[in-house]
């Protein structure tokens, strides 16, 4: 088994120590904070927007199953499939099969991290289905042989200059670095590639209950062609994704743009509500929609973190978050990264094995403070920590607690120990910087301070001597 | 008023002289203080790493010595976070869960208190110089402070406020967290560090000791002669 705090050190070092990709994020992010502080001034009250939309998801998250019905109950009256997934393994063969069922061999997909998350591609691919990713980001990464580096923004990692080379490697394109012209390049591959697919696969951006529609908000235009052309469409839908009724969109649309990309709202936003119906010039013949759980009712069983499912992906948090910032997306090897990855990955994929994630933080709050609907982010990474204590606690650790709070509870033995440093100080000094040394993990990057002469409470005693 | 001081552990041991800062100016409004001398630690080092239990074990001792108090003042906004705000959850549905809200309650961070309990923003304090305000997560997100040291800071004769591009940065400490993934905390407390240089300020001035000995940490590394002050220390001066 993989050790996953082992890859995330490794990584995390890696990418902390690479000034370029720092710089390189900072800059991708500078054009997102204005755009995002413009847009959000444009809405008339953007906190009152977010208690709204937090209300708003905390009554579809809590009477999920209700909403769902009707979600489900409303596409099937015009003819959808729909699929209850309990599980990734479930969705993916499902899927599959509907491939095999009709033939398919090549299979158009516009952006999914649900797919991501249940790893539908190499589904898909095992099974011998060519799958195109339609999303320039994502068509990008998926050329690269590498998951997506952020939930919204897969390629930002890269340079135009590196995706020019990229290009001409795999497509055989000229060199440029003209966003244009590499974005022609893409397209002329994708023009094609619609019309030879025989499915399309996409997630969805919300679930409409009370029309039993999906909502996809894009800018590319490419998740429209990519579920109308081929005559099959497979939509992949989280089930938290619920919203109770149309007109929520009115605040989520313009919300998850502003707070997703910066954007007053995004270009394409798009319901679909069923299969071609009798009459109509276009439209898939068959429609899909997965639904899948994969453990997220586990996350709504726990009443502390259920909040945790109101997220829309708009992946806010990332770009908020310093850790992310400078660590990058794919130290996390998650396929949601940044807080919210490290507030739900424990609860879908295992809180023993992901739990440094929640560690990897300084509790700094920043991600709360920026979430539009509210999710209260920083302090489910205290709550995370607290459960995996719980469960396992760490030997050494443990003790060293237990210690702490032995010391801390008598306060003669803690001023005694503040003397014993105080004579141990100077020894440390003399190790300072090499792997004697007890502070190496601070002093290797960084000064520490020398112990006061005298603690606060001689300093006091003296004072009130006459 | 009779104020009581909670001075945290690693302001005891490393920084008193902060503490005795926050002693001048409190005397100097006229108040009389009291630091009972059984208090230890706020509890937060077993909390953060997730250890409730012990957590909840070095609380109940501040809370039984806190417990006459008037008003406690703190002198950290990250302890005064633990107090205020994790204290109430900490004890949730605990015997001692109103007491733990009482606590919570009458204890305020150093500049807090000074400005909305005294009603005070000029403590008659001189101190020349260029310097610049880093916002303690604890005290910024925890408790909403981000006016209050900056009135007291603009009311002090000879200085200079320059606000730094990411005053809201997080620097990185984070407790433990800044040695268990030291990698990750230094690269943090390098990209604040390049902020503060940035502003040109000789000093950079905080209402939490903890953020300051990762900023001057870095600092000291980096070979760069800014200083860093607690908020107490350039109110003392006079």
């Amino acid at each position: 088994m993989k050790n996953h705090v082992k890859e995330f050190r490794e990584l995390a070092g890696r990418y902390t120590s690479d000034l370029r990709h720092r710089d390189r994020i900072q800059k991708a992010l500078a054009g997102y904070y204005t755009r995002r502080e413009e847009h959000q001034t444009r809405f008339q009250d953007w906190a009152g927007a977010r208690d709204l939309a937090a209300e708003t998801k905390r009554e579809a998250i809590n009477h999920l199953d209700r909403y769902l019905d009707e979600f489900a109950s409303k596409l099937e009256a015009r003819g959808t499939k729909v699929f209850w997934a309990p599980g990734a393994r479930e969705a993916r063969e499902y899927i599959v099969e509907v491939a095999r069922r009709h033939k398919v061999r090549s299979i158009i997909k516009s952006k999914s991290m649900t797919a991501e998350e249940i790893h539908l591609n190499d589904a898909l691919e095992r099974e011998g289905f060519e799958v195109v990713e339609s999303d320039l980001g994502e068509y990008i990464v998926q050329l690269r042989h590498e998951p997506p580096y952020h939930i919204v923004f897969p390629a930002m990692h890269l340079t135009r200059q590196q995706i020019s080379d990229l290009f001409h490697e795999q497509l055989g394109s000229e060199f440029t670095d003209d966003p244009e012209d590499l974005t022609m390049t893409a397209r002329r591959v994708m023009r094609r590639k619609y019309c030879e697919a025989d499915m399309g696969v996409s997630g969805a951006n919300f679930a409409i209950a009370e029309t039993g529609m999906i909502s996809i908000t894009e800018n590319e235009g490419n998740a429209r062609l990519t579920t109308s052309l081929p005559k099959v469409h497979v939509a992949l839908v989280g089930i938290e994704k619920v919203l109770p009724k149309l007109s929520d969109l009115a605040l989520f649309l313009p919300m998850l743009a502003t707070a997703g990309a910066g954007q007053p709202i995004t270009c394409y936003n798009t319901l679909y509500g069923g299969p071609r119906q009798p009459g109509e010039p276009d439209g898939p013949e068959e429609f899909h929609v997965v639904l899948l759980d994969n453990r997220r009712t586990e996350l709504l069983a726990d009443a502390e973190q259920r909040d945790a499912l109101h997220c829309i992906r708009c992946g806010a948090c990332l770009n908020a978050c310093p850790v992310f910032k400078n660590i990058g997306g794919h130290s996390y090897g998650t396929t949601y990264q940044g807080p919210i990855g490290s507030v739900i990955t424990p609860h879908l994929r295992g809180l023993q094995d992901w739990k440094h994630l929640s560690q990897a933080s300084s509790l700094c709050g920043a991600c709360t403070e920026t979430c539009p609907v509210k999710i209260d982010l920083h302090h489910h990474l205290l709550h995370n920590r607290r459960n995996a204590v719980r469960r396992h606690p760490a030997p050494l650790e443990k003790c060293l607690q237990a210690t702490f709070a032995f010391v801390m509870r008598r306060p003669g033995l803690y001023a005694l120990a503040g003397q014993l440093a105080r004579i141990a100080q100077p020894l440390q000094h003399l190790v300072q910087g090499t792997i004697l040394d007890p502070l190496r993990p601070w002093t290797k990057t960084r000064s520490f301070p020398p112990l006061a002469p005298r603690s606060f409470r001689q300093l006091w005693r003296e004072r009130k001597r006459p | 008023m009779k104020i009581t001081l909670f001075i945290p552990c690693f302001v005891d041991q490393f920084y008193p002289q902060v503490g005795m800062s926050i002693v001048q100016v409190l005397e100097r409004l006229g108040h009389t203080v009291d630091y009972p001398e059984a208090q230890t630690c706020c509890g937060q080092p077993a909390f953060n790493a997730g250890y409730w239990d012990e957590a909840r074990a070095v609380a109940e001792r501040q809370m039984t010595i806190f417990r006459d108090a008037e008003a406690v003042v703190i002198a950290s906004g990250s302890c005064g976070a633990m107090v205020q705000v994790f204290y109430p959850e900490l004890f949730r549905h605990h015997p001692r869960e109103k007491e733990a809200r009482i606590l919570a309650a009458k204890t305020f961070e150093f500049s807090d208190f000074l400005v909305t309990q005294l009603g005070v923003v000029d403590v008659g304090a001189r101190f020349p110089g260029r310097v610049t305000f880093h916002d303690g997560c604890h005290a910024l997100r925890e408790l909403g402070l981000k006016k209050s040291p900056r009135q007291l800071l603009q009311h002090v004769r000879g200085l200079e406020l320059v606000e730094m591009k990411e005053a809201e940065t997080c620097c990185g400490f984070g407790g433990t967290f800044a040695v268990k993934f030291p990698m990750i905390s230094t690269a943090m407390g390098e990209v604040k560090c390049a902020s503060i240089v940035e502003t040109g300020a000789e000093y950079v001035i905080s209402n939490d000791s903890s953020c300051l000995m990762q900023i001057q940490g870095v600092l000291d590394r980096q070979g760069k002669p800014i200083k860093t002050l607690h908020l107490a220390e350039v109110l003392a001066r006079t």
